[in-house]
């Protein structure tokens, strides 16, 4: 079901960067700006970072700045703390402090017959199958339901299992959860089924909480793998083997730094000798930045009452949060009144994959149209690029059912509203077109 | 007899499983093999080692951790010779440099009259190069355009002018980031077929653990220590006709100005190289990560680039190259950032489009690391504010550096059972020494490679933390240790002081 094109991934990123360049160029477009809700990216979405991490961090770079009365006085302090952490009180200092090794890379035995197999959500992200063939395994999709909000079905899971037969020799099963790019947040029933699926069947358990910050839907909450295991109690407490990953790029509480490039993962279970290469596994890796792991340290002892940045961040947080859940909240019910567009509640996450009911004419000018290769959401999103000057993500690049289109974008963009009206206009022309 | 032992393999791996049970049953607990064993596991995991971090390291952080609860020995701080890390060991970094990070990480400081304009003002283009103007966001996968522009003006200046494309640099996560994905798209092939890569011995250890855990055939070409650790084609040859009959060699790698062994390679010998390279029809990787450190007189850095360039069109238009570089040495020794490039030469562009393709899986290089890469290819110039300072700076550090690379061959000739060869480049020097044969013997008995051994006791009696040549690779017989001359001088002297003592301890001792 994904067919290797590879060479298509990132074509219409190409194009949307050749189009801002034109823009910048002076080139005449019907919009002054292309408005990119195609990556998890809060910070070019409009995001301002937090005030408190920022500082600690300048402080870090350049520690003069810890003497600096224009910096608060807890700032200078963690700056300090921070430092007293590394060796030679540097950044510039390169310790291997937390990092994420490379679990798949352990787990694949590329010489083995047949295959290893990863069992991995569908939709999932864009990069995912392509980290598994790089490796040498099989990816076996199972596919989420989207009539049930993207639940995820044991019974689904169960005919993937089938499916590997003769194909591969299924040993994970990657869960995304809050998902990426549905915006499902699982129920603990759900997370249950799965540790109790991924016990009976011997998988390992790779999960995906990268967005575990971010859940919005009323009555939904986020629960850990890693906890939810240890509460079952033996024998899954002690036997499910896991590795559970977050990142600082995603944070909702913390900084969102996609570009410092921190994140951890945590080990469950996992075999004392096996342990063993995997330290040496990271050891080779060099480190993680280490600006990324300060930003990691902060995100997790945040500012306290009484701290002298406390409010300031309370504040900042609280507008962040209350900005994303506004838009994305706003941006969810315009889509889901589009016709032709239709759109389960978004419950967290970072985006939103609403669906496209494409006509029969529009679906057979995709077809026609050489460049597009048969995929009816790449049209629908080259134009809206083209025309709307609004760039998304189109379905087929994270899986989807056979004969279901969906677009993915972003819903943290701080300044929806122009978003909103560029897709409601293209959309509403698109579908007038194409009736 | 393949399938035999298979069966057989098979067979022993049932009777494991079944005392496991029958343990387990004993034990009351029901049998759950895990999923993830040292047989269900990537073999390739299990062949990757990295000597830098090793056994020994851990064991000094472990008597680091003694000391620290009060333990006695005979020292009182455990020096870490053992990784070229900089700063870690007390260099100083670059002011202007971590202004303009600074500035980046918190631009209310742009409203700081405490900062420089020039700072300022590099900051300033960064950010406005940056989604949202932020250093939070990710990049483009090959990195931020306009600093890859910067790297690209940078090597031209560098190259005496000969063109560089910045479509043809990658910014990566240090220079490591980008040597592992170039030997991705580089290894393929099965059984005799498989890729082999030609490495220098001694090399650095993150090679054999990348072609370990990719699986690529590791080709040794040995340096010639009588020679200053120089390279003879001679040696090339033999190394790849031998490797041709067991695998299809495709890549040569070189390290220049060398690690461990600091050589600076003369400009006919890289001219060698290339022509070497062109007949044999290989992919050439030139890790230059090293380029500015450069202390020995008569030695000088020849990128491979300029030379391909300046050997005319036959071979500047044929050989397929990369060549790297990286923040985390030279005179910045900001390893912390991960922050560091390549520059690709005559890659063909369907496998360029693949290489975007690999790089993008990783999302981005870390941004702050790809900011300080643009100053390192854009420093102050002459007419800027911060240029006295900065020159300062850096000639302090590259001085110190000649000056500790220079000590350090000293002394260690004067120990009798340690040879050393001119410290030419680099950061490091990888003396020989001459073990007794009772050392040797003891160090047999114990399970250990004998530099191991010497290693292990030179840090349980000095406290003194250096990698064993074995992790690098020697010629058998010979037994060497890698020493950082990073530590700061007074304290280098001590070191020196200390190993000379050790030796002639170790030597009488085995005697």
């Amino acid at each position: 079901m994904w067919n290797m094109k590879q060479l298509e991934y990132g074509a219409l990123a190409r194009r949307a960067n050749q189009i801002k360049d034109e823009l910048r160029q002076g080139v005449r477009r019907p919009y002054k700006e292309v408005i990119d809700v195609f990556q998890g990216d809060l910070h070019r979405a409009g995001m301002k970072p937090l005030t408190f991490v920022r500082q600690v961090l300048a402080a870090c770079v350049y520690p003069p700045l810890i003497n600096s009365s224009n910096l608060p006085l807890d700032v200078r302090q963690r700056a300090q703390e921070e430092l007293g952490r590394c060796v030679g009180g540097s950044v510039g200092e390169g310790n291997a402090r937390d990092h994420a090794p490379n679990i798949l890379n352990v787990l694949v035995n590329r010489e083995a017959s047949p295959r290893t197999g990863v069992l991995i959500p569908v939709p999932c992200h864009n990069k995912t199958v392509l980290s598994i063939t790089q490796l040498g395994a099989v990816a076996v999709p199972y596919y989420l339901s989207e009539e049930q909000g993207w639940a995820l079905q044991v019974e689904e899971l169960q005919r993937a299992l089938e499916s590997a037969k003769g194909v591969c020799n299924p040993v994970a099963l990657y869960v995304i959860n809050p998902g990426n790019p549905a915006g499902y947040v699982q129920s603990q029933k759900s997370v249950l089924e799965v540790i109790r699926f991924a016990w009976e069947k011997r998988l390992f358990l790779l999960v995906d909480e990268l967005y575990q910050d971010r859940v919005y839907g009323e009555n939904c909450e986020f629960v850990s793998y890693k906890r939810a295991v240890s509460e079952m109690g033996p024998p899954f407490s002690g036997t499910v083997e896991l590795a559970s990953f977050h990142s600082v790029s995603k944070g909702f509480s913390g900084e969102y730094v996609c570009g410092l490039r921190a994140g951890y993962v945590e080990l469950v279970n996992l075999d004392p000798a096996v342990m063993k290469y995997i330290h040496t596994l990271f050891s080779k890796d060099a480190c993680s930045p280490v600006l990324g792991q300060i930003a990691l340290d902060l995100m997790t002892d945040p500012p306290k009452p009484g701290d002298p940045s406390y409010l300031l961040y309370k504040q900042e947080i609280e507008q962040i949060r209350t900005v994303l859940l506004h838009s994305v909240k706003k941006v969810h019910e315009v889509v889901n009144s589009l016709p032709g567009f239709s759109c389960p509640p978004i419950e967290g996450g970072l985006f939103a994959f609403p669906r496209l009911h494409l006509t029969p004419k529009a679906i057979q000018k995709a077809k026609v149209t050489a460049e597009m290769q048969e995929d009816p959401d790449t049209f629908y999103c080259t134009r809206l690029l083209e025309e709307g000057g609004v760039f998304t993500g189109p379905g087929w690049e994270y899986g989807q059912k056979e004969g279901t289109y969906h677009i993915r974008y972003n819903t943290s963009r701080a300044l929806f509203k122009e978003l909103l009206r560029r897709l409601s206009s293209f959309h509403m022309t698109f579908m007038k077109d194409f009736s | 007899m393949k399938s035999m032992s298979k069966i057989t393999l098979q067979l022993q791996r049932c009777a494991r499983d079944i005392t496991n049970m029958s343990q387990q049953a004993v034990n009351g607990v029901s049998h759950r093999g895990r999923v993830l064993t040292l047989d269900s596991m990537n073999p390739n995991v299990k062949r990757v080692e990295y000597a830098v971090r090793g056994p020994i390291v851990q064991r000094a952080v472990q008597i680091e951790k003694e000391l620290k609860e009060g333990a006695k020995k005979p020292f009182t701080e455990v020096i870490k010779a053992n990784i070229g890390d900089a700063h870690a060991m007390g260099q100083k970094p670059i002011t202007f440099f971590r202004q303009v990070l600074a500035l980046c990480s918190y631009p209310a400081l742009l409203e700081d009259s405490k900062f420089p304009e020039d700072a300022k003002q590099r900051a300033r283009r960064i950010l406005e190069a940056c989604g949202g103007h932020s250093i939070g966001a990710y990049s483009a996968s090959q990195g931020i355009e306009c600093i890859r522009q910067d790297v690209a003006r940078y090597i031209e200046k560098r190259d005496g002018g000969i063109p560089s494309n910045p479509d043809n640099i990658y910014l990566s996560t240090g220079a490591s980031d980008a040597i592992v994905t170039i030997l991705k798209l580089l290894v393929c092939g099965e059984g005799r077929d498989r890729t082999g890569v030609m490495i220098s011995i001694p090399q650095y250890p993150l090679y054999s653990a990348a072609l370990a855990d990719l699986g690529a055939v590791q080709i040794n070409y040995y340096l010639d220590e009588d020679n200053c650790w120089s390279l003879n084609i001679t040696e090339l040859r033999r190394a790849l006709s031998a490797a041709r009959e067991h695998c299809n060699p495709r890549v040569l790698c070189i390290i220049n100005p060398g690690n461990p062994t600091g050589q600076v390679q003369s400009r006919q010998c890289i001219e060698d190289v290339i022509r070497f390279a062109k007949e044999e029809h290989l992919f050439l990787m030139a890790d230059e990560v090293y380029q500015d450190n450069v202390y020995a007189e008569g030695c000088q850095f020849h990128s491979f680039k300029k030379v391909l360039f300046e050997m005319g069109p036959e071979y500047s238009n044929t050989v397929e190259m990369a060549s790297f570089h990286s923040t985390s040495k030279c005179y910045m020794g900001e390893c912390g950032f991960r922050g560091g490039y390549m520059e690709v030469i005559n890659l063909d562009p369907e496998v360029k489009a693949q290489l975007i393709k690999l790089v993008s899986v990783r999302l981005c290089p870390p941004v702050p690391g790809q900011a300080l890469l643009d100053l390192v290819v854009n420093p102050p110039q002459p007419d800027e504010p911060s240029y006295a300072t900065f020159m300062k700076e850096r000639t302090a550090v590259l001085s110190a550096l000649a000056e500790k690379a220079r000590l350090t061959e000293q002394i260690f000739n004067t120990v009798p059972g340690i040879t050393c060869n001119p410290v030419q480049g680099a950061m490091y020097t990888f003396p020989r020494i001459t073990l007794p044969q009772k050392a040797i013997d003891k160090a047999k008995e114990l399970g250990l490679v004998p530099d191991m051994f010497y290693c292990m006791r030179l840090l349980d009696e000095e406290g003194i933390c250096l990698v064993p040549g074995s992790g690098f690779g020697q010629r058998e017989g010979t037994y060497h240790f890698r020493m950082t001359i990073l530590p700061p001088t007074e304290k280098l002297k001590v070191v020196l002081q200390k190993i000379r003592e050790f030796q002639l301890h170790f030597t009488q001792e085995f005697s």
